[in-house]
């Protein structure tokens, strides 16, 4: 397909997707929609509105606060306990559901897949529960007495009926002498899951980040990092952190998959911090920055292009030794994942695929599929904002399909008129698409494989698309006494 | 020698040392080499597993850990799926409806429509009237449903919206677009009970919107039309052999809420919404002369408005295991003035058969279980029949004081019945506590078992809600004589694989690794 056909056909699919709406609707949704191409003019990169109310009555995609917080951000930090404070529901649907790898002994020193809740019933909504909230914090060291820390993740009706966690949080701390934090994410607040990212870090930095308990004692070298922003899911942190290691760095934190809470409190210790997910935590860097004066740097680590480019860019923060032991770390894994490339690359070559994912995904994988032979034709994020939006369009190689907060029903008719040959988006998507006949790879969890980080982590990558795309499962969609 | 508290077959008794020492004496005579005297493990007894750690767990009361149940408007949902081109619409915030479709479409592997009003701050102070407004009209316009079924989350329940106005509200603001569309509207708190409550609020609301009639009207009856009812099934295959059944009986039993189709949708093309009870039947439910619920204490609210405004006959029969399938099928004869068909008996003889054949297997096993209040009384009750011992039978969300006489009454039929205990309204660290210190054989229940699994190493057999981490389980039934089956073959099979994983090293214990049974 020529750029020009390409092109004309994404403008008719938004034109398509928009005749659909009520007039209000359609007004708001036209501003998160358009096509944009890597150089010239401007495009939907520039103008698209993000960051906004969705529009009501849509099957959006979106996630709330609590899910940012607890769900991303705070969830994955092993050793502490996490409480959904509130009813039942949101601690139960985000239970184990993000697969933040992490080693230790479920319930004895790590919690991480456990749901801790208040379960609130009808009479904590009308009395108020912070005094149940204390004692389930007493209950908690009773009971689980190696933690090392207990977080307090408030849902909705916490913030609407003004309980004092905040309160509950700093007397507890008091008495206890325990790291208590209290963080009012409730899923009413902001547009997404984005403010709860924010909300989050801001707590790292308030309640986190002052207490110097480990810092006295770290004794730092000159090749200290921290990995900021990685959640490890199914892996991801560990495929990344080898690399550095390999590189002669110390990764003194892993934020925050397989994080602990020593590991959160030193990383103003590292010589620089490296942020794999600028959405979810540039705020908690940029004030390390200006507190501590750590300085901070992007990297991605998805697909051998971009992996080496960022190891190249971290390894030019450091000295000639870093530097060359940078490149025989490159030049060896160079030589595996070009094996890779050659294998796979000729069955996946020319592809169209299409990205609906959140984070940073939507512009980092374009790459690792580049280096595939594969084209993103669309891409677009739940939670973005404005600097992802500028962000992506140094990733983009082609005419690209751009959707802000876009809903099954606009992703669905994008589809259908642009025919990728991939889909990639998450688990709600998932099963729409593949009844189509579909090929289609969850883009959140990995689909329960990977990791995809880092160079081993792209075999599996590769290994993936191609089972994705070339499974004989699809040529089985219609029956062989149907007509086409 | 056998111990009479605990006799044992070959498979544990030549494990016995003197045994053992049987084997060493006549190892000295052989030529093989390797040891026959292995190391003892000695376990380190860890506090959490102890009678003290399960003291202090029990006695919690503020924190709940790893729950067995979940909120009320999640049952919405899926009342709502239950009928034909039906939107679900939760008044709330998206992050909500998120959870909700991730959670069916994670256990189902199937998209699950449901759309919010994405409530947010603006909404928390003024209310979330602008928010239905616009969201009906845009649910209406690009998804064409033919009902929109509004639940709430806890948020609008906490800042009071008026429900039933602003569903009014909005239908006045729609310029007509929403006209001929039954909006039904459950409130559905968080903190109320749980997922099977917001079912039963749903499915309420959903047959009162249906069936209003003006004063003064009559109501066609016709006293042969049975519904069914089926509560918050998540076995697909269930509501399929249920209707069946009825189907053995009359053409006039029909199942109000059928989900089955929803959640198994062929390849080929995505629709939206598939199957459900259509709304021209649903519409002449309060017609019927019975309603049948296989879900008592999924349909309690439901129950009463049925019994008290519509003043119809209503039954629950529970269809899961020998027994309550038997009295589903003669509630059925009894209410359709039919003979059981030979069929039944037929497949009720086949069940028994195949009951006698496997009943040594399951005979004297010990068993924890948790799920829902009706599902365990389904699922303990076939245990009891094949003489079974339930020893913890775990409901989180059990309205406590009927369901456990309910529950008592079944465990009183058990042979072992003073090892069988109740627990209702704990959790499953409880459970864990449980396990450690009165272990049973095996396990029943959901997906979050597995850690129990990995904690206690007692296998889990994959039975309820959710199930996550094994592919097209809901696919089948556990309701009816096949249902039966299925239960029985599950069970008895995964004894008969623990056996073979505790038989399988050789030369040590692989005496009773048999290839016939």
């Amino acid at each position: 397909m020529t750029t020009e056909t390409l092109l004309s056909q994404q403008e008719a699919a938004i034109a398509e997707v928009l005749a659909a709406y009520p007039e209000k609707a359609k007004k708001s949704r036209e501003k998160h929609l358009g096509v944009d191409m890597p150089e010239g003019v401007k495009g939907a990169c520039d103008s698209t509105k993000s960051n906004k109310q969705t529009v009501p009555g849509v099957m959006s995609q979106r996630g709330c606060a609590y899910a940012g917080s607890k769900g991303v951000v705070w969830g994955p930090v092993k050793d502490m306990i996490h409480i959904s404070h509130g009813p039942v529901g949101c601690g139960q649907y985000s239970r184990a559901g993000r697969r933040n790898y992490y080693i230790g002994t479920t319930g004895v020193d790590t919690y991480v897949t456990m749901n801790f809740t208040t379960d609130y019933n009808e009479k904590d909504i009308v009395f108020g529960g912070d005094k149940k909230l204390k004692a389930a914090l007493a209950e908690i060291d009773a009971l689980f007495p190696l933690n090392n820390g207990i977080s307090i993740q408030s849902e909705c009706p916490i913030g609407l009926i003004g309980d004092d966690i905040q309160a509950v949080a700093k007397g507890y701390k008091k008495e206890s002498g325990k790291p208590t934090v209290a963080v009012s994410c409730e899923g009413f607040r902001g547009v997404s899951q984005s403010l709860g990212h924010h909300i989050a870090n801001d707590m790292i930095r308030d309640e986190v980040l002052p207490d110097n308990s480990y810092k006295k004692d770290f004794v730092s070298t000159p090749y200290d990092v921290a990995i900021i922003g990685d959640y490890n899911i199914g892996g991801d942190a560990w495929s990344s952190r080898i690399l550095l290691e390999e590189m002669g760095l110390r990764v003194i934190a892993q934020w925050s998959g397989d994080a602990t809470y020593k590991e959160l409190t030193i990383a103003p210790k590292a010589k620089i911090n490296l942020l794999h997910c600028y959405r979810s935590m540039n705020y908690v860097v940029r004030h390390m920055e200006q507190e501590f004066g750590v300085p901070w740097m992007e990297y991605n680590f998805f697909g051998p292009s971009k992996t080496t480019e960022s190891l190249r860019k971290i390894a030019a923060f450091f000295d000639e030794t870093i530097q060359a032991k940078t490149e025989a770390v490159i030049a060896k894994y160079t030589e595996m994942t070009d094996k890779v490339i050659a294998k796979y690359r000729p069955k996946l070559e020319g592809k169209t695929v299409m990205l609906y994912v959140g984070g940073l995904r939507p512009r980092h994988v374009i790459g690792a599929y580049e280096d595939l032979g594969m084209k993103i034709i669309g891409t677009g994020y739940e939670f973005g904002h404005g600097d992802d939006y500028k962000r992506t369009k140094d990733e983009l190689s082609g005419s690209t399909l751009i959707y802000d907060d876009t809903n099954e029903y606009e992703l669905e008719q994008f589809v259908k008129r642009l025919k990728p040959d991939l889909v990639a988006s998450g688990v709600k998507e998932k099963y729409v698409f593949q009844k189509m006949g579909l090929p289609f790879r969850q883009m959140h969890s990995w689909d329960y494989s990977g990791p995809y980080h880092g160079y081993d982590a792209f075999a599996i990558f590769a290994k993936d698309m191609d089972l994705a795309l070339n499974s004989p499962v699809w040529a089985h969609t219609k029956a062989p006494w149907e007509s086409n | 020698m056998q111990d009479v508290e605990n006799i044992v077959n070959g498979q544990k008794l030549f494990l016995k040392p003197e045994y053992q020492d049987v084997f060493k004496n006549k190892k000295q005579f052989e030529s093989s080499a390797g040891s026959t005297n292995p190391e003892k493990v000695i376990e380190v007894a860890k506090w959490t597993t102890t009678w003290e750690y399960r003291e202090k767990n029990l006695a919690r009361e503020h924190i709940t850990i790893n729950p067995a149940k979940a909120c009320q408007p999640l049952g919405a949902v899926m009342a709502a799926l239950g009928f034909e081109n039906t939107m679900p619409y939760v008044h709330g915030s998206h992050g909500c409806v998120a959870y909700f479709r991730s959670y069916f479409t994670r256990h189902f592997k199937e998209p699950t429509p449901c759309v919010s009003d994405s409530m947010s701050e603006s909404a928390a102070v003024f209310g979330g009237l602008a928010n239905m407004k616009e969201g009906l009209r845009n649910c209406k316009a690009l998804y064409k449903p033919d009902m929109i079924a509004v639940s709430t989350t806890c948020m609008a329940e906490v800042i009071g919206d008026d429900l039933n106005a602003f569903v009014i509200g909005a239908r006045k603001d729609a310029e007509g677009e929403l006209d001929g569309t039954p909006i039904p509207a459950a409130h559905t708190p968080s903190f109320v009970g749980s997922h099977i409550t917001g079912y039963d609020n749903m499915m309420n609301a959903i047959l009162q919107e249906l069936n209003m009639v003006e004063e003064g009207v009559e109501v066609e009856k016709d006293n042969e039309r049975i519904n069914i009812i089926p509560g918050f099934e998540s076995y697909l295959g269930s509501l399929k052999e249920v209707k069946k059944i009825a189907s053995m009986f009359s053409d006039k039993i029909v199942m109000i809420g059928d989900h089955e189709d929803q959640w198994n949708t062929p390849a080929g093309e995505y629709k939206l919404f598939s199957g459900g009870t259509p709304l021209a039947v649903a519409k002449t439910a309060r017609g019927a002369g019975t309603t049948i619920s296989l879900q008592k204490y999924s349909t309690q609210a439901t129950a009463k408005m049925i019994k008290g405004d519509w003043k119809q006959n209503y039954v629950t029969c529970n269809p899961i295991g020998l027994g309550g399938t038997d009295e589903f099928v003669m509630k059925l004869s009894e209410l359709t003035g039919k003979p059981v068909p030979s069929e039944l008996t037929k497949l009720r003889g086949q069940l028994v058969d195949a009951m006698q054949d496997s009943y040594p297997y399951m005979h004297g096993k010990k068993f924890a279980i948790w799920g829902d209040p009706d599902f365990l009384l389904g699922v303990v009750s076939f245990l009891v029949e094949m003489g079974a011992i339930p020893v913890h039978v775990l409901c989180h969300n059990a309205p406590r004081k009927n369901w456990e006489k309910e529950m008592q009454a079944i465990l009183d039929k058990c042979t072992f019945k003073e090892e069988c205990h109740i627990w209702g309204g704990k959790d499953l660290w409880h459970l864990r506590s449980l396990l450690f210190t009165e272990p049973v054989d095996f396990m029943i229940g959901n997906v979050y078992g597995k850690e129990l699994y990995r904690d206690t190493k007692i296998p889990l057999i994959r039975i309820g809600f959710p199930i996550f981490d094994r592919h097209h389980l809901h696919r089948y039934s556990i309701s009816g004589y096949e249902g039966a089956l299925n239960l029985l073959t599950w069970i008895t099979n995964s004894v008969l694989d623990a056996l073979d994983e505790e038989t399988k090293e050789i030369a040590k214990t692989d005496y009773f690794f048999d290839c016939v049974r």
